[in-house]
């Protein structure tokens, strides 16, 4: 008998704490199937950062570091530094990357720093119960923008790709979603190929995955997924905004690691 | 240079020196003055000795980044001066938290606020108290001279270890900018250090896995763990206390000073010596653990406590706490970046020799400029 599924070694064993229809879980365990047809798991090590992927270090069969709230960027730099040969990755929410750890994310991306960042935006603060982020739409109500984010008093959603890719540091950023199967796909291909170029010794990678929170977005997990597909790709479109391989400056000159 | 052998240094360079020295591979620090050659220095030693150097966007950056390379396995070192390693206080509570060694420098200078670049002490508080958030202390080093910087950076390194715990050295604008001759520590063979079976260094496949942490959402399993650290600061306050005394056997004025401060109090204790008061000094090295078993022997011959800080009155309530109301403790102090001059703290001294045995005049009223003396 052929078997057809089964969980990969990389992920633990046991339930999560991750929301009924909330798409973490899927990018876990796509990354978890990436740390194992790489045959990576003994060299990984994650950082977990302040918000719903808090505890992602009891989901995930490798070493971790729980780090401070936005400074997981530097966190991976202490360790890729000092451990070169380790697959050194980020889990971050969108208040964490993009809000807090602004500085961190733009100075690792910018120095090249050869990690791998998996950046969750779900358009809002999860773990403390649904606040506005810097990448809620405008008009998406949340508990700090209870008639629905308005310009004039809480400014415009920052597309983090877009300006990431501005800078000559990263090696390879793509946009991808979790609302289709067909999209589930893609976000697989992006998480072996940021992964594969961290191998490579290419440099800054990050995927940004457009993620589902029907919790804190008041939706029905299959409305939460339509959201996605109807508003929030509209506003952060798919794709790659930068690949090393399609002859940018990053790659060669990754800063290299501590001899040892 | 050649083992072994005295050099003429600052005190900066010479701290960075003896951390690589004492296998420090990792330094991330942020440019802030009176500590800029620390990271000038590591900037290309580092490299040199096969470590990492980043100059870190920020302070936050930088003692997050030595947690990653800590918590790694390496020795790891920032350094900063008040405003920054105010900044840097989340980072420490986290290493705390989490268990992990490193080696942080201030290399204090006058606040509050921008404060000014000049020396100080005013980040006593914020050093021996926690500074960052939850239960947690940090072993705190305090020298006197480059030299004695020098020594404590390279204990600072093996302390961290041992106990698995942040270490804070903590000097001031003069020990940071000082030139004195030094004779630097043999390199430690970084291979040779013990091993470190918690860091995160990938499995292997072999073990299961490390994880570097301070959450735990359990407050019985919480508090377990706070209990463990605690037991470890306990170890840590019966163990680690340090201290130096100068002339202080037969001393009825026991001066209290640390750093930059204590070599000014030498002086005035000399000076006062030729005038028949008899004045000595203890000399705290560790401020956290306090060396309170040094003043147990110094109560029974003392008459009084007089403590001279660069602050408006920080040591003097661990002085205070450590004499118990046995006997009167005074204090004095400048602030704001003035260094006081030993004629001053002399002055000082007579007063409160007059005030409490050698004579039995009363008390002067804080006459002093500046911090006055105040009982
Ligand atoms: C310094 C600090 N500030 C605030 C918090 C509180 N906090 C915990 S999680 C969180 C929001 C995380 O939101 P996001 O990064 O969008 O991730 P999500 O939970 O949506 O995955 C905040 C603000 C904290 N733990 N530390």
């Amino acid at each position: 008998m052929k078997q057809v599924f089964a969980r990969p070694r990389a992920l633990s064993p046991g339930a999560t704490h991750y929301c009924p229809g909330c798409t973490y879980g899927i990018v876990h365990r796509l990354i978890a199937e990436a740390l194992d047809d790489l045959a990576i798991t003994g060299r990984a090590v994650g950082v977990a950062s302040v918000g719903c992927t808090v505890l992602a270090y009891d989901y995930f069969e490798c070493d971790f570091q729980q780090a401070a709230h936005g400074r997981a960027p530097a966190v991976a730099t202490g360790i890729k530094r000092t451990r070169p040969d380790a697959v050194v990755f980020t889990l971050q929410g969108d208040g964490d990357l993009a809000a807090i750890g602004t500085a961190e994310i733009i100075h690792a991306a910018a120095r090249g720093e050869n990690i791998t960042v998996f950046f969750l935006n779900n358009t809002i603060y999860g773990m403390t119960g649904g606040q506005m982020a810097p990448t809620t739409l405008l008009g998406q109500r949340s508990t700090t923008s209870q008639a629905g984010r308005e310009p004039g008093r809480a400014g415009r959603p920052i597309r983090v790709s877009e300006m990431l890719a501005t800078l000559d540091g990263p090696a390879y950023i793509e946009r991808v979603a979790v609302d289709t199967p067909a999209h589930a796909a893609k976000v697989r291909r992006a998480i072996h190929r940021a992964l594969e170029l961290q191998l490579a010794g290419a440099g800054f990678t990050l995927v940004e995955v457009l993620s589902a929170c029907p919790t804190n977005w008041g939706l029905t997990p299959g409305e939460a997924l339509d959201r996605i597909g109807r508003e929030v790709i509209s506003y952060y479109p798919l794709g790659v905004y930068r690949d090393s391989s399609a002859a940018s400056p990053a790659g060669a000159d990754a800063p290299g690691g501590i001899s040892q | 240079m050649v083992m072994g052998q005295k050099v003429l240094m600052k005190g900066n360079e010479a701290i960075a020196e003896a951390a690589v020295r004492a296998g420090c591979r990792f330094y991330a620090g942020y440019p802030i003055t009176p500590q800029n050659e620390i990271p000038e220095y590591m900037s290309w030693r580092q490299y040199e000795a096969g470590g990492q150097f980043v100059q870190a966007e920020s302070e936050l950056a930088a003692i997050n980044m030595v947690y990653g390379a800590g918590g790694a396995g390496t020795r790891a070192m920032t350094s900063s001066s008040s405003p920054g390693i105010s900044l840097k206080q989340e980072g420490m509570s986290y290493l705390a938290g989490a268990e992990v060694p490193a080696v942080i420098v201030n290399m204090v200078r006058c606040g509050p606020g921008l404060g000014g670049i000049q020396p100080a002490q005013s980040d006593y508080f914020q050093a021996t108290r926690g500074g960052g958030h939850g239960d947690y202390h940090m072993l705190v080093l305090a020298g006197e001279s480059v030299q004695e910087m020098v020594d404590l950076t390279c204990l600072a390194f093996d302390k961290a270890d041992e106990y698995r715990n942040p270490v804070l050295l903590l000097g001031d604008a003069i020990l940071g900018q000082i030139m004195e001759p030094v004779t630097l520590p043999d390199p430690v063979d970084t291979a040779g250090l013990p091993d470190k079976p918690w860091a995160t260094t990938g499995t292997g496949g072999l073990r299961r896995r490390n994880v570097i942490n301070s959450l735990d959402l359990r407050p019985e399993s919480l508090e377990r763990h706070n209990l463990k650290l605690k037991a470890k600061y306990d170890r840590m306050a019966s163990s680690e206390q340090r201290h130096a005394g100068y002339r202080i056997d037969d001393a009825t004025l026991v001066l209290v000073a640390y750093g930059s401060t204590a070599r000014i109090c030498r002086r005035a204790v000399d000076l006062a010596r030729r005038e028949g008061i008899a004045a000595g000094l203890l000399r705290p090295i560790s401020l956290w653990p306090f060396p309170a078993e040094a003043f147990e022997a110094a109560v029974p011959r003392a008459g009084a406590f007089l403590a001279v800080e660069m602050s408006l009155g920080q040591m003097v309530e661990d002085v205070r706490l450590a004499v118990q109301f046995r006997r009167p403790v005074y204090f004095y102090g400048r602030t704001g970046g003035v260094v006081p001059t030993p004629a001053e703290v002399l002055v000082q001294i007579r007063e409160t020799a007059g005030a409490c045995g050698a004579s039995t005049a009363p008390a002067a009223s804080g006459a002093a400029r500046g911090g006055g003396l105040v009982k």
